[in-house]
């Protein structure tokens, strides 16, 4: 199979993936035991009120009607509006968005800035005492929930250096300094167990490697240790800790949208906690999908970016 | 026909000398000793709960409800209710424990029967149950969990379920895996020839020879399973508030954490020196029956 085909196959399936979430939020969504309506306005709502409610939801058309339209207005982007502001879904998300992928980013950066050298260390010294260091911390960092860890620096550095804020969020736009600063520690928090995670693998990935021929071959032919760790070990081991690590960013949801209640940030986690303690449930199903839409299409871009970095792979070869 | 492969013994597929190497990994490690002693010391502090808690974990003392604090009576402090957290953490422990447990067992028993039915029929039904293994997986459990609760209200069992969910899809793709190497060995395709049914030569047959690999990606999807369910219930979309499980104490500590930073950190040392432990017996585990790799859900 040709490449273009390949890829032009993945898509395919992983539009096919969204477009199944879609019909089961679809479904879900309608086999809420009750009325939907009610769940919106409660128990004393009046009929007239339900059935606007109902109306507005779209509900009062037949079911292959609804479908059709919930699949019309997907496929446009259009994931209705929010019960409780009115504003539409998507610029619902989109307002809370940057918060959430800032703690994010940097979240990231700071497990990778700690993971990669922890991780090569413990590989080159195996079964010393900077592995054994490296190793405890590791395992420490991923038996940690993220917002316990942002509730500890809070208590901590949240209350010791007074130059960052314990609450709240900057917007970048307010510039750099603020924004890191309020930043940073929402993004320590789940970037910790992200590290542990990162280093065990970088770990293990780098053991395999360094036991390679062509590292023996590397030092037969007397080049220096550095260029051999770096150029010819690192280069290699990273590879299956990109697709990983890039796999796990879409699972860092779950910390970031806990860290953010902890630090009272306004993102997309304190958007869905809200909408369903309102029950807005254009905003909830809204979510479900756009996420679902965001962990597709980041593995199926994983796993082109994998392939196109190691050319060894086969395309199609199964899953 | 019996699933007797010649001269090793056997105990649920897992050949017996690597249950001897387990056990030398544990003794000889210190960080597999460490892992198995807390989480034995942890189970048996959930089992024991009403014998060994000082205080009922509802009973609430009115004079120090204002004024939560350690003490020699509280050791590790009362709540905003005048509640003893040692005891609602010995309780709490029950629930947290049993609901992780519980959760990864479905997840397990689900998982691997589409992942043994994918790997071993191949072809066209491979295809439609690892789609459908995929449509799994694009549901982020956080979503998963929310949806149940926004649909049918908050309680353990809605927490089982999410949990549940959201690790079928590791344990399908990991059964799968191993029978898609182990479905063409020669014990296998004896059996067929014998005239064994494909549902016994799956559970028979197959199934012991892959069963290594998932009882250490079990192990590690208990411990994700804690920290997962603390994640629900400190949002409030787990267990009911009045549960005490270890992640709702702490979240009912977040609004006091000026005056009683006990109730938000302690249940947080248990849940970590907890999940630590079952990672780190996981991980002897691991290095016992020689898996390779790590990874998956959070």
């Amino acid at each position: 199979m040709g490449i273009e085909r390949y890829v032009a196959k993945r898509t395919l399936q992983a539009v096919a993936v969204v477009y199944v979430v879609a019909t089961a939020v679809f479904v879900a969504v309608r086999s809420v035991p009750g009325d939907p309506a009610r769940l919106v306005l409660g128990g004393n709502a009046e009929p007239d009120e339900l059935a606007a409610v109902r109306a507005e939801l779209g509900l009062d058309q037949p079911i292959h009607v609804q479908y059709y339209r919930w699949m019309a207005d997907l496929a446009r982007g259009d994931l209705g509006d929010s019960i409780y502001t009115g504003q539409s879904v998507v610029a619902s998300i989109a307002n809370a968005a940057e918060p959430t992928l800032s703690i994010g980013l940097v979240g990231i950066t700071i497990a990778i800035l700690i993971a990669i050298p922890a991780g090569v260390v413990s590989a080159t010294r195996r079964d010393q005492w900077e592995d054994y260091v490296a190793t405890g911390v590791a395992f420490l960092g991923i038996s940690m929930p993220s917002f316990w860890i942002g509730i500890v620096l809070l208590l901590t550095v949240g209350t010791a250096v007074p130059a960052i804020p314990s609450f709240g969020y900057a917007s970048i736009s307010e510039g750099v300094i603020p924004w890191l600063s309020h930043v940073i520690l929402p993004a320590t928090a789940v970037g910790l167990p992200y590290a542990g995670i990162i280093t065990r693998m970088t770990r293990s990935s780098m053991l395999e490697v360094l036991s390679e021929d062509y590292m023996q071959t590397a030092r037969a032919k007397g080049l220096p240790p550095r260029l051999i760790l770096f150029k010819h070990g690192l280069q290699n081991a990273l590879m299956p800790v990109v697709t990983v690590a890039g796999i796990l960013f879409a699972l860092l949801l779950g910390g970031i949208v806990a860290v953010e209640m902890v630090f009272g940030i306004q993102g997309f986690g304190r958007l869905l906690i809200r909408s369903i303690e309102r029950q807005d449930f254009p905003i909830v199903q809204g979510s479900v999908i756009v996420i679902s839409i965001i962990f597709v299409f980041m593995n199926l871009f994983v796993d082109l970016l994998y392939m196109s970095i190691n050319p060894k792979i086969k395309y199609g070869g199964g899953t | 026909m019996s699933t007797d492969y010649g001269d090793a013994n056997t105990f649920l597929g897992v050949r017996l000398d690597r249950f001897e190497r387990l056990y030398e990994t544990v003794a000889g490690d210190y960080k597999a000793t460490f892992g198995l002693t807390t989480v034995v010391l942890f189970v048996l502090a959930a089992a024991f709960a009403p014998e060994l808690a000082p205080y009922d974990p509802m009973a609430q003392e009115y004079a120090i409800m204002q004024a939560p604090s350690l003490s020699n009576a509280h050791p590790l402090g009362t709540d905003s209710f005048g509640r003893d957290l040692l005891s609602r953490m010995m309780y709490g422990a029950r629930i947290s424990l049993g609901v992780s447990l519980g959760a990864v067992t479905i997840g397990a028993v689900v998982g691997i029967s589409l992942g043994v039915f994918a790997g071993y029929f191949g072809g066209w039904v491979d295809d439609a149950l690892m789609r459908f293994v995929d449509v799994l997986w694009a549901f982020p459990w956080l979503l998963v969990a929310i949806m149940l609760v926004a649909v049918f209200g908050q309680g353990v069992w809605n927490v089982v379920a999410a949990i549940a969910f959201a690790y079928i899809d590791d344990f399908a793709r990991l059964a799968r895996g191993e029978v898609l190497s182990i479905r063409e060995e020669e014990f296998v395709l004896a059996a067929k020839n014998v005239g064994l049914g494909d549902l016994q030569i799956m559970v028979e047959e197959v199934l012991p020879n892959a069963v290594a690999p998932l009882i250490v990606q079990f192990t590690v999807l208990v411990a994700r399973a804690m920290l997962a369910e603390s994640t629900l219930s400190f949002l409030g979309i787990g267990v009911k508030p009045t549960t005490p499980t270890w992640g709702a104490l702490l979240g009912q500590g977040r609004s006091l954490i000026g005056q009683a930073w006990w109730i938000s950190i302690i249940p947080g040392i248990a849940i970590v020196i907890t999940v630590l432990g079952i990672n780190l017996f996981g991980d002897a585990l691991r290095d016992a029956f020689d898996v390779r790799g790590e990874g998956g859900s959070p």
